[in-house]
């Protein structure tokens, strides 16, 4: 099968599973006990009021015809309405995305080059000191409450130390840069605003290390993992055998092949940093798509809900892809079948 | 030597085999026993665990507060730095910290425990139907947990919890309907690798019925596996039933569970950082010995495996 037939077929499969998730979250947002038009239209509203904002949802058609109407909105790029906010929630994801993107792509850039060195100086050094500590800090990483560590940095860098702050995307006062990404860091860098480049790099610090733990714990482990099944190949003992150095067995022969099964871990991590954004972000109160999932969640706002869900399916499809890609592309073994 | 010599020495090398100690353990299991023990953090995540059960089954007879568990209110306590009276501080209404992180114990170990049970039922009974008897019904099924697989299991979980609404139970319920899916894939790909084994031929060409060649021969060596994954699936069901209560999604005040106090302490953090710092370590502890204890298991269950720290 040809790369393009390969990644086409794959793409088409993406359909079937959203359809999928758009059924299964519709279906939750009907069970809710609470009204939703209740909640949004509050306490004080008058019977004329209720009816009016269940007519601007939709909330009176038979729940098939309701399903149906969502189904086709979705494909005209009508995603349903917020009632907390009161936009479009397409709007709404575009606003808050790149927020999430931006700190789930930090915290990746950290958990892969912090990740992979620990990794390997763990399994070059196996079983030795440096090698039981970095066993312990993995522990810790996949075992630390993220929400709770995310409020120790609060209390300590942020309250104690007083070096970084501690909530939001951009000092309080500060201009947001041009929009060209979405991404604060990428555009003021882009548009050359040194300051709020320094600004928003400050900001994303404490909430990217936070979520960059559990990856770079599973990371350096599986790393060393895979480093040292590598070391104990046929061809490594060849090229110890004709007397290549250790230094040179290890990045030249050994690393090369260990790094590949790498690559689907790091494509596996991104997802679930994605899913762990919900907890650092509600911390941090950074505005991206988990702090806005936690809070319609909490208001019973559920098209927002069924959009996000969506979309993290939407992402995440396409990140096995690419890994799966990457790694048929890495390592010619691997058949496309 | 006559061929009559032979088999005593074969009926007498059997019993050897099975025999039995005091404690009724058979070879295989005492080398496993013994195997477990030489690990030390195994042993320690072991310790950790009859502790706070113990905790749990004990604690809320023995706190120093009792009135504290649930709604007490001494204001003119309040947010006290840990002392010889409050090891670990009191909380915005003046109760014991270290109260409610004992009592909270119970809470989060029942939720853990039966999050696991449901999701673990559920998903290796699908699994192994799955696997078994594959066609529409199998292909079905593992398409659903695809689609499961797809949402971060966070914002599943909400979307669960806001539906079903607050409360202990609701909360214990929608985490295992996001979980069930792990345990049936994992499930279905054990028994999928068993169908064809020969001791399940050998079953079904006495007449073994479909149902006995699954349900006694080809799902209990489907399970070691599985209770791996189960045995470190526990501590991390307590962090997200906590992760849902510190949210505001989960079980609802007085009832002293770990995530909601820290959720509260979030409001003192300049004041009182004791506060919260406590019922995290807490939940530290008990998702660090679920994992020592599945990696432990792991090595004994299931030797071909790598070890993950």
């Amino acid at each position: 099968m040809s790369l393009a037939t390969y990644i086409l077929r794959r793409v088409l499969l993406i359909v079937p599973t959203l359809f999928g998730v758009s059924l299964l979250t519709f279906a939750l947002s009907r069970i809710v006990p609470g009204d939703p038009a209740r909640l949004a239209a509050g306490a004080q509203a008058t019977p004329e009021m209720y009816e009016q904002i269940r007519r601007e949802f939709g909330l009176d058609d038979p729940v098939p015809v309701q399903y149906w109407n969502y189904l086709s909105g979705l494909f005209q790029g009508d995603w349903g309405r917020s009632i907390l906010s009161r936009r479009p929630v397409l709007e709404d994801l575009a606003v808050y995305w790149p927020a999430t993107f931006e700190l789930v792509l930090f915290a990746m850039l950290i958990a892969v080059l912090l990740g992979v060195p620990l990794g390997i100086l763990a399994a070059v050094r196996a079983d030795r000191p440096a090698d039981q500590v970095s066993r312990i800090v993995a522990l810790l990483g996949v075992s630390l409450p993220a929400f709770w560590l995310a409020i120790l940095f609060q209390i300590f860098f942020g309250l104690r130390l007083g070096w970084l702050p501690v909530s939001g995307r951009l000092a309080s006062l500060a201009e947001a840069p041009p929009t060209l990404t979405g991404l604060y860091t990428v555009d003021s860098l882009l548009s050359g605003q040194w300051a709020t480049l320094g600004d928003s790099v400050r900001q994303l610090l404490l909430p990217a290390i936070t979520l960059s733990f559990p990856a770079m714990a599973t990371i350096m482990r599986f790393t060393r993992a895979t480093l040292l099944e590598t070391l104990g190949q046929d061809y490594v003992r060849t090229a110890r055998a004709k007397g290549a150095t250790e230094r040179q067995v290890v990045t030249r022969h050994a690393l090369r092949n260990a790094l590949i099964p790498t690559v689907t871990m790091v494509g596996l991590s991104f997802g679930w940093a994605m899913g762990g954004s919900v907890l650092v972000e509600t911390v941090f109160d950074w505005p991206g798509l988990g702090l806005y999932a936690t809070k319609s969640a909490l208001s019973l706002d559920f098209m927002p809900i069924m959009g996000i869900a969506l979309l993290y399916g939407l992402v995440f499809s396409v990140i096995n892809i690419l890994v799966d890609v990457t790694y048929g592309a890495l390592d010619p073994r691997v058949s496309r079948a | 030597m006559s061929a009559e010599g032979a088999i005593p020495t074969l009926v007498r090398a059997a019993p050897e085999v099975s025999r039995r100690s005091f404690l009724g353990l058979g070879e295989r299991q005492r080398r496993a026993l013994r195997q477990f023990r030489q690990s030390p953090l195994s042993m320690v995540g072991l310790a950790i665990i009859g502790v706070l059960l113990a905790i749990a089954v004990a604690g809320p007879f023995f706190v120093p507060y009792p009135d504290d568990v649930s709604g007490a209110l001494n204001i003119k306590e309040r947010l006290e730095a840990p002392s010889a009276q409050h090891l670990f501080g009191t909380d915005q209404a003046g109760r014991d910290v270290f109260t409610r992180v004992i009592a909270g114990a119970r809470v989060s170990l029942v939720a853990g425990l039966v999050v696991i049970v449901l999701a673990f039922t559920v998903g290796t009974l699908l699994g192994a139907i799955a696997g078994f008897f594959g066609g529409r019904l199998g292909e079905g099924i593992m398409r659903a947990t695809d689609i499961f697989l797809t949402i971060p299991d966070l914002i599943l979980a909400m979307a669960f919890a806001a539906a079903l609404g607050p409360g202990l139970f609701n909360v214990m319920i929608a985490v295992s309907l996001v979980w069930w899916p792990g345990y049936c894939r994992l499930a279905r790909a054990n028994v999928v690798a068993l169908r064809d084994s020969q001791f399940a031929e050998a079953a079904q060409s006495i007449g073994a019925s479909r149902g006995r060649v699954l349900f006694t021969h080809i799902l209990p060596n489907a399970f070691p596996t599985i209770l791996v994954k189960a045995s470190m699936d526990i501590g991390f069901a307590v962090l997200t039933t906590a992760a849902l209560g510190f949210i505001g999604l989960g079980t609802q005040p007085p009832t002293p569970d770990w995530g909601v106090m820290i959720a509260d302490g979030r409001n003192y953090l300049r004041e009182a950082w004791w506060f919260s710092t406590f019922p995290g370590i807490a939940i530290l502890l008990t998702v660090l010995a679920f994992n020592l204890l599945g990696d432990g298991l792991r090595d004994v269950m299931d030797p071909r495996a790598r070890r993950r720290f």
